[in-house]
């Protein structure tokens, strides 16, 4: 949830420059897509490759196999030892790291230009030839549920996200956390663990994104020599099918767990980019959302001043439709009903009264803005690009920024009136229950 | 009289705007930002970078108030009085600087350290205009209403209790305050739900007449905006800014370098899963001359993320954690060394004996030349990322000169780096760090945690 609430900000645009003319584009043979982006500020790259698996393409009773695999992805090739990877990338001053979503893994190194040449042969290496040396497997394990204790388990509003997340959807394995659930993660074996990594991790199922200080021509012949002699996994990749019914009626859950304030979670099943709806439910939640002149800010926290923080969360880059979420802590003395009805309030005043054009403009401006003090890192540069290729085509970005340029007030009334109804809702309450106590002892 | 002290203070910009420049190399000469610096007749330090990469602006102002300025009973006014900048000035309302600075989506944030506060705008290059005048009007005329103290102060507060839920915000609350005891950096920055209480409008005015002072501050800019520019926004909004009354200023309190007399276990009883360890002690100042040895050392121990030992032993062998990392906070008073882990609540004794054994290894023997190199190509080769961005560029400028760096601190630095020893890492390790002495604190389930293993006989009495 996290990492979205960061593309949310920045990743709905309407650019001032264009991007497009940037972006270079390559296919390899084996079907392993190179987008390139030069940018000569700074003498530093971000290489990115981008594999389309994550937790909704994996079976039942292996949740979290994505991202175990995505952890072992670090623990050797049968050329390079455990670790040796992440090593050799920060002795030449880089930093790397993956993460897993519901739909994608991707990896990255950020690094002197000059280096770039290492993350193309480290990062072909590992494509193939994953050692997945069952000690490391068992070890590994261990190492994801102490990740999941810690943000999971012992953290009561992630704790409350996972029951709604899973409540809201009853068919579409978007409902199982990307970690897994404990008890999945212990079962998996290193005989599965392959054949997921030898299913999806094919050079027709990923694509490279590099963004920085490099040259096309000097590193599309590296991409060659280490990614062009790998073939095309031969296992089909079985990709989810399922869709989620309509919902016919409000899901409730709560949560009973140590805490010391209550928080709300209130979840709309909504469609994804590019479905038309999207582009409106994007300036929707920057009015509702974005900044202490928002909505929500404006009206819960300071005026009322029911709750500590609120939020709305439209996540609309996935593959296939996911949620538009509300959430808040209660203030203290506050009733987390309070909460709730005050969170209705604004949805049926946006449904009541017309969103003026400069409260439209100012959300367009907020997402303008952000996106371009969001180009000056390399990361994020090539983030976006991958993100819109993840969803189908990098190209996309264009189609996005015109359609936000397009939204009125009446399609972002529409579009509250349509999805953000009763029937249509997961709500979750945290209710803290709590005890502690402090012992001191001296060592002597 | 008032266009006369422009016109005055004008011609002073004229001559000392290019006094002194400095350029700032990332890596190759190609990609060197000139740096110019300067500072006013009111006192105030100016450092200026220009970047044209992207039409935006970022400006960091930092000023000398912080916790170290607090009186004991006041704990968390220097953050309360940053964050009450942005809530009301002579000409404007809260809500009235929200929404004109979010409607050009711009940002202006307060933030406060254990050491200073700053104020940071992010704006594109067509607002710049705008976006000064507001950060202008905030640093210089806030009304500090009382309604919206006092709305702030339960914002605060809430959060404060809030935070109680995340249990490395416990630990690392409780081991400050075990640490430094009386000493500020022993407090949260925000202040504890007692002395919110008791800070009053007066106190927040005091204060801020006291600190927010042109001398006391250091103004950093970064992006695409044009030196006769600047000039002119500084001329025309920051012109009047004059220190009021020096004889106020109040002292920075010494810290008194006193090693702890016993180690000390803290036990925090939370119905969680995992047991949140730290682990630590006193550490060293920023500005002392072992701090580069201490960072090739700290990188070896525990701050190298993967190529770190205790990242090696604690999570790739033994699988007892996602995250271990050790860190000296090198502040402007000694600020402190731990190394913070969480494990389940089963594992607490194992790894607390695995985190002395590093220490005590690292004490007692040479680092490898491998490691050795390793440390220092990363800490001298990640230079370029960590000031990619003229967000990032701007912060750390006003930074060095904070800390009294210098202004040729990046192309020194690889030298700092480079000159550590062996030999370097083992004295300072020895001299640093201390297997006796320490504080631990361990928030988890009491009943699980099992502390046989690291206890051994002869401590536990």
């Amino acid at each position: 949830m996290r990492l979205f609430k960061f593309v949310l900000i920045f990743a709905l645009l309407f650019i001032p420059f264009t991007i497009h003319a940037s972006v270079k584009e390559y296919t390899l043979k084996n079907g392993l897509k190179v987008l390139i982006i030069e940018d000569h500020k700074a003498p530093v790259a971000t290489f990115q490759i981008w594999y389309r698996v994550g937790s909704k393409d994996e079976p039942a009773g292996k949740t979290g196999i994505s991202h175990l695999l995505e952890h072992m992805m670090f623990k050797g090739t049968h050329k390079y030892g455990s670790k040796v990877f992440s090593n050799i990338i920060q002795r030449n001053g880089g930093t790397d790291n993956a993460h897993t979503t519901k739909d994608y893994t991707m990896y990255h190194q950020t690094l002197s230009s000059d280096r770039i040449g290492l993350s193309v042969e480290l990062e072909a290496d590992r494509m193939r030839n994953l050692l997945l040396d069952p000690k490391e497997v068992t070890n590994e394990k261990n190492v994801v549920m102490e990740e999941r204790r810690m943000r999971y388990e012992d953290d009561p509003q992630s704790s409350l996200y996972e029951e709604v997340i899973s409540t809201a959807f009853k068919a579409h394995p978007y409902q199982w956390p990307v970690i897994g659930w404990m008890s999945d993660i212990a079962s998996i074996e290193r005989k599965e663990l392959y054949r997921y990594y030898r299913s999806y991790y094919s050079p027709d199922n990923a694509f490279i994104v590099i963004s920085g200080d490099v040259k096309a021509e000097d590193v599309l012949p590296k991409i060659k020599k280490n990614f062009g002699n790998i073939k095309p996994s031969k296992r089909s990749v079985i990709k989810n099918r399922t869709e989620e019914p309509q919902q016919r009626g409000e899901k409730r859950v709560y949560l009973k767990k140590e805490a010391e304030l209550p928080y709300i979670l209130i979840a709309y099943h909504v469609p994804s980019f590019p479905h038309e709806d999207s582009f409106a439910l994007d300036v929707l939640s920057t009015i509702l959302s974005a900044g202490k002149s928002s909505r929500l800010y404006k009206g819960i926290v300071y005026e009322k001043q029911l709750a500590l923080n609120a939020f709305a969360d439209y996540s609309g880059f996935h593959r296939d439709p996911f949620l538009f979420i509300f959430g808040a802590t209660a203030a203290p003395e506050k009733n987390v009903e309070d909460v709730e009805k005050a969170i209705y309030d604004e949805i049926e005043k946006v449904k009541r009264e017309m969103p003026t054009e400069r409260e439209i403009q100012k959300a367009k401006n907020q997402i303008e803005a952000g996106f371009v003090f969001a180009q000056d890192s390399t990361y994020s540069r090539a983030f976006y690009v991958g993100m819109f290729e993840m969803l189908g085509n990098w190209r996309l970005m264009g189609k996005y920024l015109e359609e936000i340029r397009k939204v009125k007030p009446e399609d972002v009334q529409a579009v509250a009136k349509k999805y953000l109804t009763d029937d249509n809702r997961t709500v979750g309450i945290l209710i803290p229950t709590k005890s502690r106590k402090e012992e001191v002892g001296s060592g002597k | 009289m008032e266009s006369k002290k422009w016109k005055m203070l004008f011609f002073v910009f004229c001559f000392s705007l290019f006094i002194f420049h400095f350029p700032f190399l990332t890596l190759s000469q190609a990609h060197a930002v000139e740096i110019k610096k300067q500072t006013l007749p009111n006192g105030l330090t100016v450092l200026h970078a220009e970047r044209h990469n992207l039409p935006i602006v970022m400006l960091t102002l930092l000023i000398k108030a912080s916790p170290l300025n607090e009186p004991a009973d006041k704990a968390g006014i220097a953050y309360l009085t940053a964050k009450m900048l942005t809530e009301g000035t002579q000409k404007r309302k809260a809500s009235e600087i929200r929404e004109e600075i979010e409607f050009v989506g711009a940002s202006l944030d307060t933030s406060t350290g254990s050491d200073y506060t700053t104020i940071s705008l992010s704006v594109l290059k067509k607002d710049i205009e705008k976006g000064f005048e507001i950060f202008s009007d905030v640093l210089q005329n806030p009304s500090f209403p009382e309604e919206e103290i006092n709305r702030m102060k339960e914002i605060i507060k809430g959060s404060l209790r809030q935070s109680e839920e995340d249990p490395s915000f416990v630990a690392s609350k409780a081991f400050i305050k075990e640490v430094f005891d009386e000493h500020p950096y022993g407090r949260l920055v925000n202040g504890s739900i007692e002395s919110i209480d008791s800070i009053k409008q007066d106190d927040i005015i005091r204060f801020y007449h006291e600190h927010y002072l042109p001398e006391n501050a250091i103004l950093s800019v970064v992006g695409d905006l044009t030196s006769e520019d600047l000039s002119s926004l500084i001329e025309r909004h920051l012109g009047q800014w004059k220190a009021k009354d020096r004889s106020q200023k109040t002292e920075v309190r010494k810290q008194t370098e006193e090693k702890l007399r016993e180690k000390k276990i803290i036990v925090i009883d939370k119905d969680i899963t995992q047991a949140n360890i730290i682990f630590g002690h006193l550490g060293i100042a920023r500005e002392n001359p072992d701090y580069y040895a201490v960072s090739v050392m700290n990188y070896i121990l525990g701050g190298g993320g993967f190529a770190s030992r205790l990242m090696k032993v604690v999570r790739d062998e033994m699988g007892l954690t996602y995250s271990i990392y050790s860190s000296f906070s090198g502040n402007k008073e000694p600020g402190q060394f731990e190394v913070e882990v969480q494990t389940k609540n089963e594992s607490a004794g194992v790894v607390i004996k695995e985190i002395l054994k590093q220490i005590n290894k690292i004490r007692t023997e040479t680092a490898t030349d491998r490691e050795l190199k390793d440390a220092k190509a990363y800490l001298t080769g990640s230079f370029p990322r960590r000031l990619e961005t003229s967000r990032r560029i701007a912060d750390f400028l006003a930074a060095v000169q904070f800390y009294n760096l210098g202004d040729d601190y990046i192309e020194k630095y690889p030298d700092y780096i480079n000159r550590v020893t062996k030999e370097d890492v083992l004295r300072v390790a020895e001299k640093y760090l201390n297997p006796e002495n320490y504080v631990i604190v361990i928030v988890g389930n009491q009943k699980k945690i099992d502390l046989s293993h690291f206890q051994s006989p002869k401590n536990v009495h």
